[in-house]
C-alpha cells in the first residue's frame, strides 16, 4: 500500500481499469509482490488468522441476524429456533459463538507476539496503537454479542458491565440510565446492543485496513528485530507467506472445529441456557473467559471508581508501551532479562484469568491484588527500568544472517503452547460454579457421548414416556414440538405416531371468525404443552416455585468439574454434565436428611441439589411407568432414560453435528497435509 | 535461489493442483450451509401443513378468503347464474383455455377454490368485480371470470387452483 505500483497489466480490460482505479496494483503490491522478511515464524501467521476470523464472524453474524429477533420477549427463543429449525442453523450459531473465542485466542497470541518481538517499537507505534483500538472495539463487540441471546448470564453481564459506568462521579447514574434507555437493562438496551453489535465489526474492519496499511508502510517486524537490508532478507508475499499462512490457518481451523463440532458449549456458561430473569441473579456472575483477567483486576481494587479505572487502565497502558519500553533492541530473543520478565508476565495474565473465574473471597482476593500489582509493574516499572539497565546480546547483522545461524527456540515455543492451553483452560463456565454443591454427580456412560455418539432410540422413547407420564404433570417443554419426535436423530416415531400423540392433547386456539377462543385437538406442529395456564398458576400449585421448562434443562445445568479435570474435558469431549446432573438429582432424594440439617417445610432433601433443600418432591418410584421393551422398571432406569430424553430435547441436532464434524475433520486433515507439503516445496527454493 | 530438477518440478505442480483443488472443494462445501439456511425453516414447513375449512357458513353468492402458506385462498359459493356464465364460454377462445369442469371438483360445481394471487405480478384481485363478474386485479387491470380464468389484461394465465379435497359435503381440506 505504499508508493506507486510496479504492477503492469497486459490484459486491455485490466489496463483500462488500472488506469482509472489502480486496485489490482494495490492488491498486487500489498499481497503478492510485498516483501516479507524471510525469517518469520508461525507466530506471525496469527495476523492472517485474525483476518480470517473477522471474515467468519461477519459472514456468520450477518446470516444469524437474518433469523434473530432483537426483542426482550423473543430473543431467547429466536436463538433456539435458529439452532433447532433453521437449516444448518446450529452450525452457524456454533461457528459464531465459538468463533468469538477463537478470535480472542488469536488476538492474544498476536499481541503477545508483538510484545515479545518488540513490534510496537519505532517506526511501528501507530500500527501498535491501531491494534490497541481494534482490541478495544473487539471487547465492546464481543460483550454486546454475548448479551443478545438474552439468557441469564447475558442479562446480568449486561447489568454488571453497564453499571461500571455508575462509578463515574456526579454523572454516573445518569450515564447508566442513558446506556440502558430505561430504568434497568431491558428491551431498549437489547435493541441498541444489537444495532451496535452489527455495526462495530465493520468499524473493526475499517481500522484493520488502517492497521494493515500502517504495516505495509513500516514493513513487517521479524523475530530478529532487525530491518531488512537487502533483497536477500526478504521473499515475496505470494507464494511464500501466503502458503505458510495457509498451512497455519488450516491447523487453526482444525483446532476451531474441534470446539464447534465436538464441544460447542465448552467455553460458554450453562446459565445462559436459562432465559433472562430480572428477578434472580446467578450465584456467580462471570464474563466470557477472554475478559477474565480484566474482571479480576476490577474486583481486586476495593473501591468502585478505582476498580473501574484500574480495569480500563490495564488495557490503555498497552497504547503507551512504545514509550514505556525504550530499549534499542527490539526482539526479546536478545534481551535475556526482558525475556524472563515477559514469561512471568504471561504467567501473571493467566493467573489473573484463573482468579477472575473464582469467587472473590479469601485467598483469591489477596492473590488477585498481588497479580494486579505485578501486571501494572511489568509495564510501568519493569520495562522502563530494564530498557535502561539491561545489556542485550548482539543482534544478527541481517535477516539473512539470522536465517543461517538459526537455532530452534524449542523451550520458548513449548512454553507458549502451554500458555495457550492455559488460556483455554480458563473455562469460566465450569470453574465458577457454585461451591455450595454437595456431592459431585457420578459420571454415567451415555450412548451419545464421544465423537461418534448417537442417541439410543429405544431409550429416547422410554424417556419420552417417563416425561409424559411423570414430568409433564408439572413441567412444560416449550421448545419441543410433536413433529420433533419424527426428526432424524431423535426418538424416531413415525408421522402417524406423532400425530396420534399430538391428538391426545387439547390446544387453545383462536380467535375464530366469531372472535372466540376455542379448543382443538393438537397437531404435530404444536409444542409440548404446559400443564398450567400461566406462570403464576404454576407457582400457586407448587408452593411458590414454578417448575422450570425442561426443553433446555440438560444444557442449562452444570456442576463444578474442577481444575485440572476441565482441561482434560476439552480433549475427551466431555459434555455430559447436564444428563449426569439430572440423573443424580432424580436418584438423589433421601427420606431422612443427615444429622443437623434443618429441612424447611415443603422441601425434600436431595444430595445433589445446591443447598440440598429441594421444592420438588421425589416423583419417581419403581414400577411406576410401564415399559414394553423389557427394560428394567426401576428409578435408576427411569432417571437415565428421561435424562437422555432431555439431552435430546436440549440438542436435537446432536447426531447430525457429530456426523458432519467427522467428515469435516477428515477433510481438514487432508487439506492441512497438502498445504504442508506444498509449503515445503515452495520454501525449498528460498533457502 | 537454486534451480530444481524437472522431477521435483512435476511433483511440485501436482502438489499445487491437488492442494488448490481440495481447497476449492472445501470452499464450495463451506458455501452450502450459508445458502441452505435461506430455505424455509422447520417450523415454517410444519406450519404449512394442510388446513380444513368449513363451508357451511358461506351463503350463495358470497365468498371468503382464507390463508394457507401465507397465500390468500378465495372460496366462492357461486350462484346458478355464475356457474352458467362460466360454462357458456367457448373454451378455445380463452387466453389460457381450460373448461370450468377442470377447475372445480365434480359434484361440487358451486364451489370455486382459487389462489387469490394475480398471475401477472402477484397482486390480490378483488372478487365480484370486473366485466365478467369474477375477479378484477386493480394493479394492472387483469380481469378474471367466474371460474377464475383470465379474460382481459396483462396476466398470462388463470388463477391457480390449490390442491384441495372435499372431506365431507361442507368441509374441504386445503393442501
Ligand atoms: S398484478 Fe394483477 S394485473 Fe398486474
Amino acid at each position: 500500500m505504499s508508493g506507486p505500483s510496479t504492477f503492469q497489466p497486459k490484459n486491455p480490460v485490466l489496463k483500462w481499469i488500472e488506469r482509472r482505479l489502480p486496485i489490482f496494483g494495490l492488491v498486487h503490491s500489498s499481497f503478492v509482490a510485498y516483501p516479507t522478511p524471510r525469517n518469520l515464524n508461525y507466530w506471525w501467521t496469527f495476523g492472517g488468522i485474525l483476518s480470517f476470523m473477522l471474515g467468519v464472524q461477519i459472514v456468520t453474524g450477518v446470516i444469524l441476524a437474518m433469523h434473530y429477533t432483537p426483542h426482550a420477549d423473543l430473543a431467547f427463543n429466536s436463538v433456539e429456533a435458529i439452532v433447532r429449525d433453521v437449516d444448518y442453523g446450529w452450525l452457524l450459531r456454533y461457528l459464531h459463538s465459538n468463533g468469538a473465542s477463537m478470535f480472542f485466542i488469536a488476538v492474544y497470541i498476536h499481541m503477545l507476539r508483538g510484545l515479545y518481538y518488540g513490534s510496537y517499537k519505532e517506526p511501528r507505534e501507530i500500527l501498535w496503537i491501531l491494534g490497541v483500538i481494534i482490541y478495544l472495539l473487539m471487547m465492546a463487540t464481543g460483550f454486546m454479542g454475548y448479551v443478545l441471546p438474552w439468557g441469564q448470564m447475558s442479562f446480568w453481564g449486561a447489568t454488571v458491565i453497564t453499571n461500571l459506568f455508575s462509578a463515574i462521579p456526579y454523572f454516573g447514574e445518569s450515564i447508566v440510565t442513558l446506556l440502558w434507555g430505561g430504568y434497568s437493562v431491558g428491551n431498549p438496551t437489547l435493541n441498541r446492543f444489537f444495532s451496535l453489535h452489527y455495526l462495530l465489526p465493520f468499524v473493526i474492519a475499517g481500522v484493520v485496513v488502517l492497521h494493515v496499511w500502517a504495516l505495509h508502510v513500516a514493513g513487517q517486524n521479524n523475530p530478529a528485530g532487525v530491518e531488512p537490508k537487502s533483497s536477500k532478507d526478504t521473499v515475496p508475499f505470494t507464494p511464500y507467506a501466503t502458503i505458510k499462512d495457509g498451512f497455519g490457518l488450516a491447523c487453526f481451523i482444525l483446532f476451531y472445529f474441534w470446539f464447534v463440532f465436538y464441544i460447542p458449549n465448552y467455553l460458554g456458561d450453562p446459565d445462559n441456557y436459562i432465559p433472562a430473569n430480572p428477578g434472580v441473579t446467578p450465584p456467580h456472575i462471570v464474563p466470557e473467559w477472554y475478559y477474565l483477567p480484566f474482571y479480576a483486576i476490577l474486583r481486586s481494587i476495593p473501591d468502585k471508581l478505582a476498580g473501574v479505572v484500574a480495569m480500563f487502565s490495564a488495557i490503555l497502558v498497552l497504547a503507551f508501551l512504545p514509550w514505556l519500553d525504550s530499549a534499542k533492541t527490539r526482539s526479546m530473543r536478545y534481551r535475556p532479562l526482558a525475556k524472563q520478565c515477559f514469561w512471568i508476565f504471561v504467567g501473571v495474565c493467566l493467573g489473573l484469568g484463573y482468579l477472575g473465574a473464582k469467587p472473590p473471597e479469601g485467598v483469591y482476593v489477596i492473590a488477585g491484588r498481588i497479580l494486579t500489582a505485578c501486571y501494572f509493574a511489568y509495564f510501568l516499572i519493569v520495562l522502563p527500568i530494564l530498557s535502561r539497565i539491561e545489556k542485550p546480546r548482539a543482534v544478527p547483522n541481517s535477516i539473512a544472517d539470522d536465517v543461517l545461524g538459526k537455532k530452534k527456540s524449542v523451550v520458548a515455543s513449548a512454553l507458549a503452547v502451554i500458555g495457550v492451553a492455559g488460556l483455554l483452560a480458563l473455562d469460566s463456565g465450569s470453574t465458577a460454579r457454585a461451591s455450595d454443591h454437595g456431592s459431585t454427580p457420578p459420571s454415567m456412560s451415555w450412548s451419545f457421548a464421544g465423537p461418534f455418539g448417537k442417541f439410543d432410540q429405544g431409550q429416547l422413547q422410554r424417556g419420552y414416556k417417563v416425561y409424559k407420564e411423570v414430568c409433564a404433570a408439572c413441567h412444560s417443554m416449550n421448545l419441543v414440538h410433536y413433529r420433533n419426535l419424527t426428526d432424524p436423530g431423535g426418538p424416531g416415531l413415525s408421522i402417524a405416531q406423532a400425530e396420534a400423540l399430538a391428538a391426545e392433547i387439547q390446544v387453545k386456539d383462536g380467535p375464530n371468525d366469531a372472535g372466540d377462543m376455542f379448543e382443538r385437538p393438537g397437531r404435530i406442529a404444536d409444542k409440548f404443552p404446559s400443564p398450567f395456564p400461566n406462570e403464576n398458576a404454576a407457582r400457586a400449585a407448587n408452593g411458590g416455585a414454578a417448575p422450570p421448562d425442561l426443553s433446555l434443562m440438560a444444557k442449562a445445568r452444570g456442576y463444578e468439574r474442577g481444575f485440572p479435570q476441565f482441561i482434560f474435558d476439552a480433549f475427551t469431549q466431555f459434555q455430559e454434565k447436564g444428563p449426569n446432573y439430572i440423573h443424580a438429582l432424580l436418584t438423589g432424594f433421601e427420606d431422612t436428611p443427615p444429622e443437623g440439617f434443618k429441612l424447611p417445610d415443603g422441601s425434600t432433601y436431595n444430595r445433589y441439589f445446591p443447598g440440598h433443600a429441594m421444592k420438588m418432591p421425589n416423583v419417581l418410584s419403581d414400577d411406576q411407568v410401564t415399559y414394553d421393551d423389557g427394560a428394567p422398571q426401576n428409578v435408576d432406569q427411569y432417571a437415565k432414560d428421561v435424562a437422555a430424553f432431555l439431552m435430546w430435547a436440549a440438542e436435537p441436532k446432536l447426531e447430525e453435528r457429530k456426523r458432519l464434524g467427522f467428515q469435516v475433520m477428515i477433510f481438514m486433515v487432508i487439506l492441512a497435509g497438502l498445504l504442508y507439503f506444498t509449503k515445503r516445496a515452495v520454501w525449498a527454493d528460498a533457502h | 535461489m537454486t534451480t530444481s530438477s524437472s522431477a521435483g518440478q512435476s511433483r511440485r505442480d501436482f502438489l499445487f493442483v491437488a492442494t488448490g483443488a481440495v481447497a476449492a472443494v472445501g470452499a464450495a462445501a463451506a458455501a452450502w450451509p450459508l445458502v441452505a439456511q435461506l430455505n424455509p425453516d422447520a417450523s415454517t414447513v410444519a406450519a404449512g401443513a394442510p388446513i380444513e375449512v368449513d363451508l357451511s357458513p358461506i351463503a350463495e353468492g358470497q365468498d371468503i378468503k382464507v390463508f394457507w402458506r401465507g397465500k390468500p385462498i378465495f372460496i366462492s359459493h357461486r350462484t346458478k347464474k355464475q356457474i352458467e356464465e362460466a360454462r357458456n364460454v367457448n373454451v378455445a377462445s380463452l387466453p389460457d383455455p381450460q373448461p370450468d369442469s377442470a377447475r372445480v371438483k365434480e359434484g361440487h360445481d358451486q364451489w370455486l377454490v382459487v389462489i387469490g394471487i394475480c398471475t401477472h405480478l402477484g397482486c390480490v384481485p378483488i372478487a365480484h368485480e370486473g366485466a365478467y363478474d369474477g375477479f378484477f386485479c386493480p394493479c394492472h387491470g387483469s380481469v378474471y371470470d367466474t371460474s377464475g380464468r383470465i379474460r382481459q389484461g396483462p396476466a398470462p394465465s388463470n388463477l391457480p387452483v390449490p390442491p384441495y379435497a372435499f372431506i365431507s359435503d361442507s368441509k374441504i381440506k386445503i393442501g
